[in-house]
Order: C-alpha cells, then sequence, then structure tokens
C-alpha cells in the first residue's frame, strides 16, 4: 500500500486524483473492463466540458495574471455505497472524466482501493515517472558543455 | 438605413461546397489526420492555442485544418468555440520555477546552475532545405544523458540575490487580476491584464514593435536572461473537495528580458524586467511580448512616450487579430448602399465645382 494514502486520507485522495487526470482513456477502459463487480452509480455532474482560466505569475513569481484558458472536462458520481467521486482532467474527453470520478470514488472503499492502486494509480505513476526521465535525458544531451581554447602563444 | 437584399443563397452554398472541395485537395492523396497535424506541425498548432488564448491541442488542429492552414482564420474558429463553453473557474498560477524544463537558455550567463540546454531548437541549424525530408526517411532516435538532478534556477533569482535586478512583478496588495474577456478595455491599463493581452496578441504585429524598440523606437537595452520552455502543472481548487487537484499538464515558453537600469534618488540603479509567457513553443512570440512589455511600462519608469512599441492604447487595441481581421475584412462585404451614397454626392460636388469654375475662366479670358 502506498505511503501517501497512509499519511494522510486526504493526501492520499489527492494523489490518486492527480494520477486519474493522467490516465489515458484506453487505460480507464480497461481497468473498469477489469473491475469484476462494477458498482450501481449515478451522475450527480456531467460529465461535462468546460474552461479554466490559467493564470501565470509576472516575472515568473510575482503578482498572478490570466495567461489564457483551457478545456477541461469534469464528472461527479455517487457509487452504490454512498461515496462520491470527482473526476477532472484537461481537455474534451468527457468519458474520461467520467469514469476518473468513478475510480476516485472506488478508491475511498478499502474494498476496492487496492484495485485502482495496482489497475491505474502505480502504472501511471510508473509511466509518468519514465515519461519524465525520459524527457530529462533527452534534453540533458542538448546541454552546452563549455571549454576555453587557448590561441596564440603567452 | 439598411436595405435587406436577397438572392445569395445558392452562391454561399456552392462557395461553401467548394471550399470544402478546394480544403480536401486531390481525392488521390490520403487526408490529413488531426494526429498528424499534432505531431508533425505542432508549432503551428502552439500559436493557434496561444493566440486563440486556449489551450487544445486537437481542437487547435482540427481548427487548422479547418482552415486549410490559415492562421488567422484558425484562432478565430477556437476563439468562436471558447465562448460556447462555461468557465469552471481559474487555476492556481501556475509555477514555472518548477518547470519540467525540455529548453533552456540563457544569453548573460554561460555557467549557471542547471546549464545551457538548447532542446529542440531552429537556433544553428543552417537554413538550407532539406531534401531528406521529401521522401518518408527514418529518423533517429534523440540522444540521451543521464542529468546530474541540478535544480534549473531561474536567472532572475540570481540576480535577485546581489539585488541587482528588480524583483518579480506586484501589484497593489488589493488588486484582483482582471480579465480582458470579461470588462471592457480602459486605459491606462494595469500590467497584468496588459500581460494577458499581449499573451494572445499577434505574434507577427509583437514582434514587428519588438523589433521596432531595438532599432531605436523606444529603445530598452535588453538581454535575454533566460528562455525556458516545458511542462508546468495546472492546478484547480475544487471547492468540494477544499483542497487543489491536478488537471494535468501544459507546455509553455517564459521569457525574462533584462533591461538596462533605473534607479531613483530613494533606490539604487537596479537592472529593469520584461516578462513573456506563452502556450506552446512559442519562443519569438515570448520574446516579443517581453520586449513589448518592458516597453510599454513608461509610467513605471518615468519615461516619455516617444514610439509606437510604448503607446499603451495604440498596442493594445490593435494586437488582437482576430479583432483586426473582422474590421479590416469586413470591407469586403456588401457596401452598396453606402457606396450609392458616396456616388451621389461625389457627382453633385463636381456639378458644383463646374459650376464654379465656368464664370471664373470666362473672366480670365476677358481679362487677357
Amino acid at each position: 500500500m502506498n505511503q501517501a494514502l497512509q499519511s494522510s486520507p486526504e493526501t492520499g485522495r489527492k494523489r490518486g486524483m492527480d494520477l486519474l487526470s493522467r490516465a489515458t482513456r484506453p487505460e480507464l477502459e480497461a481497468a473498469w473492463q477489469a473491475l469484476d463487480d462494477r458498482p450501481a452509480h449515478e451522475m450527480l455532474r456531467g460529465p461535462e466540458t468546460g474552461l479554466v482560466m490559467v493564470r501565470g505569475r509576472i516575472g515568473g513569481g510575482g503578482a498572478p495574471f490570466n495567461l489564457g484558458e483551457t478545456t477541461v472536462s469534469r464528472a461527479t458520481v455517487r457509487v452504490a455505497d454512498g461515496a462520491i467521486g470527482h473526476g477532472y482532467r484537461l481537455g474534451t474527453d468527457r468519458r474520461a472524466a467520467e469514469l476518473a470520478a468513478l475510480f476516485d470514488a472506488l478508491a475511498q472503499s478499502e474494498q476496492h482501493q487496492p484495485f485502482v492502486e495496482e489497475a491505474l494509480l502505480a502504472r501511471i505513476e510508473k509511466r509518468q515517472a519514465e515519461d519524465a526521465m525520459q524527457r530529462e535525458n533527452e534534453t540533458a544531451a542538448t546541454k552546452v558543455d563549455f571549454f576555453t581554447m587557448v590561441r596564440g602563444e603567452d | 438605413m439598411y436595405v435587406a437584399v436577397k438572392g445569395g443563397e445558392t452562391a454561399i452554398a456552392n462557395a461553401h461546397r467548394l471550399l470544402a472541395d478546394r480544403r480536401r485537395g486531390d481525392r488521390a492523396l490520403p487526408s490529413l489526420t488531426i494526429g498528424q497535424i499534432i505531431e508533425q506541425l505542432g508549432l503551428a498548432v502552439d500559436r493557434v492555442m496561444a493566440e486563440a488564448s486556449l489551450y487544445d491541442r486537437s481542437l487547435a488542429a482540427l481548427a487548422l485544418k479547418q482552415a486549410r492552414g490559415d492562421m488567422i482564420e484558425a484562432i478565430f474558429l477556437l476563439r468562436a468555440y471558447r465562448t460556447t463553453l462555461p468557465r469552471f473557474g481559474t487555476s492556481l498560477p501556475i509555477e514555472t520555477g518548477r518547470m519540467q524544463v525540455e529548453r533552456r537558455v540563457s544569453a548573460t550567463y554561460k555557467d549557471l546552475p542547471g546549464g545551457q540546454l538548447l532542446g529542440p531548437t531552429f537556433d544553428y541549424t543552417h537554413r538550407l532545405l532539406d531534401p531528406a525530408l521529401l521522401d518518408d526517411e527514418a529518423v533517429e532516435e534523440p540522444a540521451l544523458r543521464e542529468t546530474d538532478g541540478t535544480p534549473i534556477m531561474r536567472v532572475s533569482d540570481i540576480l535577485d540575490g546581489e539585488g541587482l535586478i528588480e524583483p518579480d512583478g506586484n501589484m497593489p496588495e488589493d488588486h484582483l487580476a482582471g480579465d480582458i474577456t470579461r470588462e471592457p478595455m480602459e486605459f491606462p491599463m494595469p500590467r497584468d491584464l496588459r500581460l494577458q493581452t499581449l499573451a494572445r496578441g499577434d505574434e507577427g504585429f509583437l514582434l514587428a514593435l519588438a523589433y521596432s524598440t531595438q532599432r531605436g523606437y523606444g529603445r530598452t537595452h535588453p538581454f535575454v536572461g533566460e528562455i525556458r520552455m516545458g511542462l508546468v502543472e495546472v492546478e484547480f481548487e475544487v471547492p468540494e473537495l477544499g483542497f487543489a487537484v491536478s488537471l494535468g499538464e501544459i507546455r509553455v515558453t517564459e521569457c525574462q528580458m533584462v533591461n538596462q537600469f533605473k534607479g531613483s534618488a530613494k533606490a539604487p540603479p537596479q537592472f529593469t524586467r520584461g516578462y513573456g509567457l506563452a502556450f506552446g513553443q512559442s519562443e519569438r512570440k515570448a520574446m516579443s511580448m517581453s520586449l513589448v512589455d518592458r516597453a510599454l511600462r513608461t509610467d513605471e519608469f518615468g519615461e516619455d512616450v516617444v514610439a509606437p512599441a510604448q503607446d499603451e492604447e495604440f498596442v493594445m487595441s490593435h494586437c488582437d487579430n482576430v479583432q483586426a481581421t473582422g474590421f479590416v475584412e469586413h470591407l469586403k462585404l456588401p457596401h452598396y448602399v453606402d457606396f450609392q451614397a458616396e456616388l451621389d454626392l461625389v457627382r453633385r460636388m463636381r456639378a458644383k465645382h463646374a459650376a464654379e469654375q465656368t464664370p471664373d475662366t470666362d473672366q480670365q479670358e476677358a481679362a487677357e
């Protein structure tokens, strides 16, 4: 079981939601299909697509300003045991937001948490770390190693 | 007076059908996919997102395809689309200091923490057309190198340590960030609103203005303190949860321009700054924006407004290419009645002119 979840349910939930926002649609669909006991659920909101205004900071760290908007899809569901799940992600994939909300709700039950962790969260976390490492190494290969050439005699 | 004239319906429908045909082009060639546009024309996609002021790579690619590659038309399409969506709220400010950096260069320090990371750049290419791209030639995988894990420190923080540079821009404490999509433009305009306007401004217009400052029309003595491009997290406070969740990552380009000093009786001289931030890998845009941002800060530094790039009302009112193209292009729509009125007027003026000329000529002849 992951440490974040043990340390605080809230940070555990945030970690889960953050990772679910990065899950691909096929990953979410596959995990949903793999679930033995798909719970009955009702949509409380959405799934719907809207906008979030992205803010930057003047000078990089100063006062906030509005940079521009991004598309965001979200959904809120209630599953049979009463848990409420939210799904939020960049883009217009409403089905993915709906599935993310379902897994957020499932992750709150002791019965399903290990499944969500194993089928989705751990995988996404691993993939994200690998992607970041790959990008970092690609960028590092373009780092300039300066050397000084001494010309002429002193 | 407007007089309704009908009769264009069939012509318009057929014109749009012809447009669709020309957009598709030769049917013997495969149709472009959205994925191909995103992957292979990525910088066009980035520019459309930046100037439409809407981050969505798929929709920007769709707009480009629909617009047959016409950038401003694509930007217009994406702007129009955003008006159909509700706004869920505002993100926490993105933290460019915590960016997953894909490119970072500084023209002011050679050896700086994190180093010069060139990333995927056109710089130092020879600008020779590459015939290999005429065919579908295999492309090498990128080179890899282990990182030493040095944090990529912001150049402004290095200078700030010595107090040599003005701090990141702050607004008065009670100031709420304005939003030009919700409030009409008013002058003088605070810097946060100017930056929002510049961030969606036309790259060509801002590039020309930035260039004009370099040529002496509002000189600011700039150095590129730092350009960085990469991925930043977008976080959103969800009211029902009481904490911010991550929505995903977006790619942005940031430019920190360092400009010549200002001081006063109270403060010793220090470097001033201009700031640029744009969606996507949009380096020329971010650089131009930072130069124009600095040029526009005349009131803060007691500078005279002597050049177009320093004229807030001029720059803010004309940098939006959707507005600009709307007003310029509307001229081609029917103005038949207006023009009839002008025709009538010019005929009457000429008749009057002729009537006035005739006696003069007679008199002149008589005098001779």
